[in-house]
């Protein structure tokens, strides 16, 4: 059962790759594809972004190669059959995943499957094995359902796009890797997993190849979280260099073995747990976008809407969640570590959401949200509280993935549209997502007994209780960043669904979509208000002890669990304080005074304007490492590369020889009479020779 | 003044030497150059008859002859070079032809 959950989407995704490259070759038999934006009404450009200092222009450009004009190619043949199976393979792995949980979860039959040997050299052995303990179910319901309602949302929001066979490819052939990770039993099999969703990612953000921006973003998601993976490798690394094998059950069984070693590097001597659990780390902020390595994750809504949600909200993302809880028996060993986790998780927390005050992308606006959950689920991890980030984790996913699904609905409705400054007035043309999009961001922000309460309420709680360093800031800010969340989500919902429309030509237009889209989103309603309540006593206090069991470690004085249940009611409600402080305030701007923001991103010009770029993080990359980097590039270039290798090098040498030659070539002119020349010279030499040196 | 082998190499040596110049300072005509390849032939020829001559020894003339054939199988086959080249390259200037340039 469990290989059939983990294969049934490589199975679709090879099926559907199949039917792409069968599709691509019969349209252009013998040829490549002729570059698409040679012709530019011919793709349909199904979204685009108000980057840059006209978005007026960009907006004009996209509605003139979009409107009242059916897409120049059709459907790729077999588009149906690709859909079809892609998305049946899911729903099965998806039944598969909650009879995996419910086995695993109540029934306590926790599973290890070696399918083959991967790697034996030396020491190391590595492989593909399945390990199903309740960590693992827990992912797999969430992959897989989530992946399983975003495949089937596709094949409405796609509907339109020449070229859905390749994306449904793509999207199972991501739910497989995903799958391998969470599934992995040592950490090469999870690094193959963490590198498999790294490519997916990359091939979905720039899935319309044609858009510059999309494959500018593409890169810079994939560059951006090669940072990270050096850091994660590394760490594997030193865990095999430590313990000598790299599969979960030997090292954690010796890490207890570990406290106090040390690492002895460049005259310098590190704690050897912390130094691993810290590189590992940084792999995990680079998939999970934390701060410092954030800045792919807006760029990657460049990607079509279900992408996003798939991957960029709900699963890939919090990869790196899973990672630390996953290695929970090494991170509670090395306080200093989790620390750290706590501040990373914590800054992230309250950054990404002052950022997400004053976007004005409404996909953006939900990433940055995103970025800020990832926080609160790293603070949950770092306060040693594994199972609530865990269930946090949980209801993220689905309601994210309502928010994200939602708004590809808005965007859909509006032709393409995504700013919300351009909408306003919304419900009444489509009011079903607007209810979505209502449940979804009560969830979001925390609105009592939907999911997000529960879940978020215990991380600010656990982090409230929890002993580490850098507690007390991780309340702070998680506490700070609740009213910040519950701002901009009512401001998107405020800004979006209410007001007048901004713009009437496509207010008019605006329409609710196909039931293809509809249903994923009622499901997942249900999620973000049904995932919490009955979970809550699985991933919260004793219960959590009982339902994670060996999955999840903690450390003897780790206590956080326990003491979660004696908190002053003040603690409890402070989350709560501040969703309603954030909704009243939004309230006050966007529908009673919606005169107030403008004014204030007047007087406070400065500040709007550095949260409007994002707290210049792609400015100062840019001007420390990307420049520095081309500049260095450059140099090799011209000065190693042109100058010395070519100068002296193969190249050199080899110039040298034809410059020689070019001047004996220069000897044969041609002329007859030269060589003739050159011939009685020669006999002249001989005969001169032979008479002076006389007869022998 | 009586002739002898002296004067006779003279003037071997004084053709001998035109003819070189001939091919050498030549830059007009292609001809010119067969001209003076059988003026060096001749100067040949007049030092193999002179010496023979005056050393009596016959076999030095009957070199001279097969020199004589020589020379009018290489004017042949010569001549017939120039005509073929000249129909296909429209010119026989010593200028032009230079298609062995490196």
């Amino acid at each position: 059962m469990y290989e059939a959950i983990v294969v049934l989407p490589l199975l679709g995704a090879i099926i559907a790759g199949v039917v792409a490259l069968v599709g691509a070759r019969n349209r252009y038999p013998g040829e490549n594809p002729p570059p698409p934006h040679d012709d530019h009404a011919a793709p349909p450009v199904p979204e685009h972004v108000h980057a840059g200092p006209s978005p007026y222009a960009a907006h004009a450009v996209a509605q003139e190669s979009h409107e009242g004009q059916p897409p120049a190619e059709p459907s790729a043949a077999g588009s149906l059959p690709a859909e079809l199976i892609t998305s049946t393979f899911l729903v099965i792995a998806c039944v598969l995943s909650w009879v995996a949980f419910y086995e695993v979860g109540f029934e306590g039959q926790d599973a290890r499957i070696t399918i083959f040997s991967f790697i034996t050299s030396g020491d190391l052995h590595s492989e593909w094995a399945l390990r199903i303990d309740p960590l693992t179910a827990v992912m797999l319901v969430v992959v897989t359902t989530i992946s399983s309602l975003v495949h089937i949302y596709s094949i409405g929001y796609m509907d339109e796009d020449p070229y859905k066979p390749r994306f449904f490819a793509y999207l199972s052939f991501f739910t497989f890797a995903m799958l391998m990770l969470v599934t992995a039993d040592n950490l090469v099999q999870l690094f193959f997993g963490w590198e498999g969703v790294g490519l997916a990612s990359y091939l979905l953000i720039g899935f319309w190849y044609y858009k510059p921006e999309a494959n500018a973003a593409a890169i810079k998601a994939f560059l951006v979280n090669r940072v990270g993976d050096f850091g994660f490798s590394l760490g594997i690394f030193a865990v095999f260099y430590l313990t000598g094998a790299i599969d979960f059950d030997t090292v954690f069984a010796q890490a207890p073995s570990l406290v106090g070693k040390t690492f002895h590097f460049l005259s310098w001597d590190v704690d050897a747990l912390t130094a691993v659990c810290l590189l590992l780390f940084m792999g995990a902020m680079g998939k999970s976008a934390q701060f410092l390595l954030h800045t792919w994750l807006p760029d990657a809504m460049e990607g079509p809407t279900p992408v996003s949600a798939l991957i960029h909200a709900a699963t890939m993302v919090t990869a790196g969640v899973f990672m630390v809880a996953r290695l929970s028996p090494l991170f509670e060993l090395a306080p200093d570590a989790k620390s750290f986790v706590v501040f990373i998780g914590a800054t992230t927390a309250m950054f990404a959401a002052t950022i997400g005050l004053v976007q004005n992308d409404i996909k953006r606006i939900v990433a940055y949200s995103t970025c800020s959950q990832l926080g609160y689920m790293f603070v949950a991890m770092g306060s040693g509280a594994y199972s609530i980030g865990m269930f946090h984790l949980f209801t993220h996913a689905f309601f994210k993935a309502l928010l994200f699904l939602g708004s590809g609905s808005v965007i859909l409705a509006m032709h393409h549209e995504q700013d919300i400054r351009h909408m306003g007035g919304l419900w009444r043309k489509i009011p079903f997502t607007y209810a979505m999009m209502i449940i979804g961001t009560l969830a979001l922000t925390g609105f009592p007994f939907t999911a997000g309460y529960f879940s978020k309420d215990a991380i600010i709680e656990a982090d409230d209780v929890a002993k580490g360093a850098m507690s007390s800031y991780g309340f702070i800010m998680t506490v700070g960043a609740a009213a910040l969340t519950s701002f901009y989500s009512w401001r998107l919902i405020f800004k979006t669904f209410h007001g007048v429309p901004h713009d009437r030509h496509h207010y008019e237009a605006a329409h609710e979509t196909s039931k293809f889209m509809l249903v994923p989103l009622a499901i997942l309603a249900f999620g973000s208000i049904a995932a919490g309540w009955p979970l809550l006593g699985l991933f919260t206090g004793e219960g959590a002890l009982g339902f994670f069991r060996e999955s999840l470690k903690y450390a003897p004085g780790n206590t956080v669990l326990e003491s979660m249940e004696h908190l002053p009611l003040e603690i409890a409600l402070a989350p709560t304080a501040m969703m309603i402080i954030g909704f009243l305030v939004a309230f006050q701007f966007y529908i009673r005074r919606p005169d107030i923001p403008a004014r204030l991103a007047r007087d406070q010009r400065v500040l709007y304007e550095f949260l409007l770029n994002k707290w210049y993080f792609d400015e100062i990359y840019d001007f420390l490492i990307v420049r520095p980097l081309l500049w260095l590039g450059r140099v090799l270039w011209k000065g190693g590369d042109g100058f010395v290798i070519d100068g002296f090098g193969p190249d050199g040498v080899s110039a040298r020889v034809l410059d020689v030659t070019r001047n004996v070539v220069r000897l044969q002119t041609g002329y007859l009479y030269h060589y003739a020349f050159a011939m009685l010279i020669g006999v002249a030499g001989f005969f001169t020779w032979f008479m002076l040196s006389g007869p022998r | 003044m009586t002739i002898g082998l002296g004067h006779y190499l003279s003037v071997a040596a004084i053709l001998f030497t035109v003819g070189v110049l001939g091919i050498f300072l030549n830059r007009k005509n292609v001809i010119v150059i067969l001209m003076s390849i059988e003026l060096i032939l001749l100067a040949v020829n007049i030092n193999l008859v002179s010496f023979s001559s005056f050393l009596g020894d016959i076999v030095g003339q009957v070199y001279a002859l097969i020199v004589l054939t020589v020379a009018a199988a290489e004017a042949a086959i010569g001549l017939a070079i120039l005509v073929a080249y000249f129909r296909n390259r429209g010119s026989i200037a010593v200028e032009d032809i230079n298609l062995m340039k490196g």
